[in-house]
């Protein structure tokens, strides 16, 4: 199962829990599965048809803003802010 | 020096792995030093930078500025400016369109498009000491200056706050009536003056404090201070009567100047060119906006092309810093030396608007250690200062500077050595971030091999008054977007554009790549950067990410190049593309072989040009990291600190241009010793800087540094075919905490506080 580790403060829409298991092959894909269990959170990590501008994922450690990252059956998907640099 | 662990091969096309790349051969240009192709012009003065640019008919721009930290903005009254003879117009805000509540990420964090417009010209409020008001433009600079002066603004001034903790408080003069604190969706019922929290846990903090023999919690502040680039901000702007607009500007991305510029003005991107002129330094300073839409509003305005050049003072008070910060740290280990818990509360300010650094801030502070249970808070936090803009590894130098001192404090009470501490709790292939990713193969741990086995490091250090620091460092490289063009020319060489501006050396660390994988010297490559319309889509030159993801566009342009250059030769011998073969830029068949250079004169007109093309977005992981060791005396009757010896270590993955990357690393460390010991912005109780010269604001001279000796430690980084690690960022970060901990030895004060001025430390040894 694809691992996606929950930000803190959006646990109020996962019941508390820090980890949620999906069948995902994409990013987009484990997003929308995620949408299914914790009804908001979509809106949360999402704007338009692509990731928030504020936000950064880590997929197996590999920062990334495209959605049709592909995924493998145990991969881990981080949320992070969005960063820069000097 | 260079420690070398195992250099690299060229690989195969498809082969970005580093487990299947031949580990045997040599590069023949990696790792040299061949004069960089822009020196000459450099060295002679004949590089053209902004100020350099003379247009005919060119109109000059000054701008007016609040002389209030916090102010309501009255009224403004252009009308005796206009009646000037020479004046050509002025504008406000108001002649900005009506900015949209957009928020993008142009691949170096996020812009909000309404607080971008808002700091170009204010509107409604001034935020701080400095903020433009209106501007004009006149024939003449002088005549523009004295036109700005007859510009009247009438202010209401407000209370202001400069001092992040004070910003935070619940009675705080709010600089934005509608902002909230937002926390990743969930925002706070009433505004107040923290734009955002960030929170990161792992593991099980409690447990971790309940299992620690050694508990160590300390509080640290740090000022705002500035990027410090010796260039002012200038740029022109034409606006044609057709409606294309072109800019010239020294910035570390055109691109990014130019989306911003269609975005504020609401304009068509494809109406805007952006010709990026050389840069006089940046270090995260020169990726935001500030003149240039003004000028090209003032230059539709007049119908000629508008030059603004920023003064000093208002590079100082009215762009950058980085911010002040508060911070707490706490970390727990057990007698035998294993950190078992970390908490980390950092609220750093943002300056007038709210997107500042603290993401990466918290993001680095326990960077460095494997912690089990960790915790971290952050907030940015906006105060009646410019807007912070990034610089070198931003907020990673301020939380370097709480952990490791803290770090030191907790192996000297556990009474082990600190390096050893380091060592024994160092981050490694497998370990996780308390933000949550896992590290892939990275280099600390080989970097404080290469700490202890150093000659300094094993060198005495004798006589009172003196001590030894030592500091650990880490930051992010960023991977984005980058495009290369590469087309082989009649006799051999290859003329290679790229969309990155330079700001380190980097037209030489990318053709550098692209000729090792032709097998042709770096001295056939003829590298430019080019304007917008004249490469693919480029991001900032930021990020410690160029070196890296250019190189990597270089590299592919480089192979596309090869596999024409195998099918032309196929034609050329008249038989099968895969019966010729390419090594060390030898092309063979049979008995035949023609070098590169060879080959390229014998195709010249006999068939389609060579261009080789790439554009790239890796998908990175990497990371760098360097440890800095430092000798200081400090004189007890000042407190003035005197650097003895400095050598700064660092993983550069592989090291492109030695000479280069040993710049980048003394560079940082000069930067990182400035803001460790002077630098920082005083501010008086009404908001005002009151040292915005390089009179009063003192950088690091010559006189003030040692020789910065350099160690590069090479550990390749498995997402690029070379090994490429980004090195601009790193070297910053360490200086603080190791001059701190060098003045502890020396001083037997623990500084809590940047900069450790003089004045700083002579009170600290005196409340000792």
């Amino acid at each position: 199962m694809v691992q996606i580790f929950i930000p803190a403060p959006l646990r109020r829409l996962t019941a508390g829990q820090a980890q949620v298991a999906v069948v995902a092959t994409t990013l987009r894909e484990a997003i929308e599965a995620l949408e299914q269990q914790c009804p908001g959170i979509r809106g949360e990590l999402c704007e338009n048809d692509g990731l928030a501008p504020t936000l950064q994922v880590a997929v197996d450690n590999r920062m990334t803003r495209r959605m049709s990252t592909p995924l493998k059956a145990d991969s881990e998907i981080h949320f992070l802010p969005a960063i820069g640099g000097g | 020096m260079s420690t070398e662990v195992p250099s690299r091969s060229t690989p195969d096309a498809s082969d970005l792995s580093p487990s299947s790349a031949a580990e045997t051969k040599k590069y023949k240009v990696i790792g040299t030093r061949p004069i960089r192709h822009d020196g000459a012009d450099k060295v002679t003065g004949k590089a053209r930078y902004t100020s350099d640019v003379l247009l005919p008919n060119m109109a000059y721009g000054a701008l007016v500025r609040s002389p209030y930290a916090h102010a309501r903005i009255v009224s403004i009254d252009t009308s005796e400016a206009e009646a000037m003879p020479g004046v050509l117009a002025t504008m406000t805000s108001a002649d900005l369109p009506d900015p949209w509540d957009k928020v993008e990420n142009l691949g170096e964090g996020c812009i909000n498009y309404a607080h971008l417009s808002g700091n170009v010209l204010a509107r409604g409020k001034a935020l701080y000491k400095g903020h433009a008001v209106a501007a004009v433009c006149a024939t003449n600079a002088h005549l523009a200056e004295e036109a700005a002066a007859k510009i009247k603004v009438e202010y209401e001034p407000l209370p202001a706050v400069t001092w992040v903790l004070d910003a935070m408080k619940e009675d705080a003069p709010l600089l934005h009536d509608n902002l909230v604190t937002q926390a990743l969706g969930e925002e706070s019922a009433r505004p107040s003056n923290i734009g955002a929290h960030i929170h990161f846990e792992q593991g099980d903090l409690e447990a971790g404090w309940a299992a620690a023999d050694v508990i160590v919690e300390r509080e640290f502040k740090t000022s705002s201070i500035h990027q410090g680039y010796i260039e002012p901000h200038v740029s022109i702007a034409m606006w044609n009567e057709d409606g294309r607009l072109k800019i010239w500007t020294g910035t570390q991305g055109s691109f990014v100047v130019r989306q911003q510029m269609a975005e504020l003005l609401k304009i068509p991107v494809s109406q805007v060119l952006v010709i990026p002129c050389e840069i006089g330094g940046g270090f995260g300073g020169k990726i935001a906006v500030y003149e240039q839409p003004v000028a090209a509003v003032l230059s539709r305005k007049c119908g000629r092309p508008v030059k603004i050049a920023m003064r000093r003072d208002e590079v100082f008070e009215a762009t950058g810093p980085t911010p002040g910060s508060y911070m707490r740290v706490k970390l727990g280990a057990t007698k035998d030396g294993k950190l078992t818990a970390g908490e980390a509360w950092l609220a750093y300010d943002a300056g007038a608007f709210p997107g500042g650094v603290i993401g990466p801030g918290c993001m680095c502070v326990f960077s460095c250690y494997d912690i089990p249970n960790a915790v971290v808070d952050g907030y940015d936090v906006v105060a009646n200062k410019p807007k912070v803009q990034a610089y070198r590894a931003p907020g990673s130098t301020h939380a370097a500077f709480a952990c490791e001192s803290v770090i030191d404090e907790l192996a000297l009470e556990l009474k082990i050595d600190p390096l050893d501490f380091r060592l024994k709790n160092a981050v490694q292939e497998g370990s996780r971030r308390v933000d949550g990713p896992v590290y892939p193969r990275i280099g600390l741990i080989e970097t404080l091999e290469a700490v202890r086995d150093s000659q300094h490091w094993n060198s005495p250090l004798e006589g009172p008054n003196r001590g030894r620091g030592i500091a650990c460092g880490f930051w992010f490289n960023a991977g984005l977007q980058s495009s290369v063009t590469a087309a082989v020319n009649p006799d051999g060489t290859v003329s290679m554009s790229e969309g990155s501006t330079d700001i380190g050396g980097t037209r030489a660390s990318i053709a550098m790549q692209l000729a090792e994988t032709l097998g042709i010297a770096a001295t056939d490559v003829q590298p430019q950067v080019v304007d917008t319309d004249s490469i693919g889509y480029t991001d900032v030159t930021g990020g410690s990410r160029v070196t890296f993801a250019t190189g990597l566009a270089a590299y592919q342009a480089g192979l596309d190049i090869q596999k024409q250059m195998v099918r032309r030769a196929a034609e050329l011998w008249e038989c099968d593309v895969d019966q010729v073969t390419v090594e060390d830029g030898v092309y063979r068949y049979g008995d035949a072989a023609l070098s590169f250079k060879e080959l390229a004169v014998k195709l010249n007109n006999a068939g389609d040009p060579i261009v080789g093309r790439a554009s790239v977005s890796p998908q990175v992981s990497t990371n760098a990291f360097g440890a800095h060791i430092v000798d200081v005396e400090v004189d007890p009757e000042t407190g003035k600190v005197t650097i003895l010896r400095y050598t700064a270590v660092q993983d550069a993955g592989k090291a492109i241009h030695p000479s280069y990357v040993e710049g980048q690393m003394q560079g940082g460390a000069a930067q990182g010793i400035g803001w460790a010991l002077n630098e920082e912005y005083f501010y008086d109780d009404e908001g005002v800087m009151r040292n915005a010269s390089f009179l009063d604001y003192r950088i690091p001279t010559a006189f003030d540094l040692p020789m910065i000796e350099t160690i590069i430690v090479e550990v390749p980084n498995p997402d690029h075919p070379y090994g490429v690690r980004g090195v601009g960022e790193v070297p910053i970060v360490p200086p603080p905490a190791a001059l701190a901990i060098a003045i502890h030895r020396a001083t037997g004060c623990r500084m809590h506080e940047l900069p450790m001025s003089p004045p700083h430390v002579w009170r600290a040894m005196q409340d000792r």
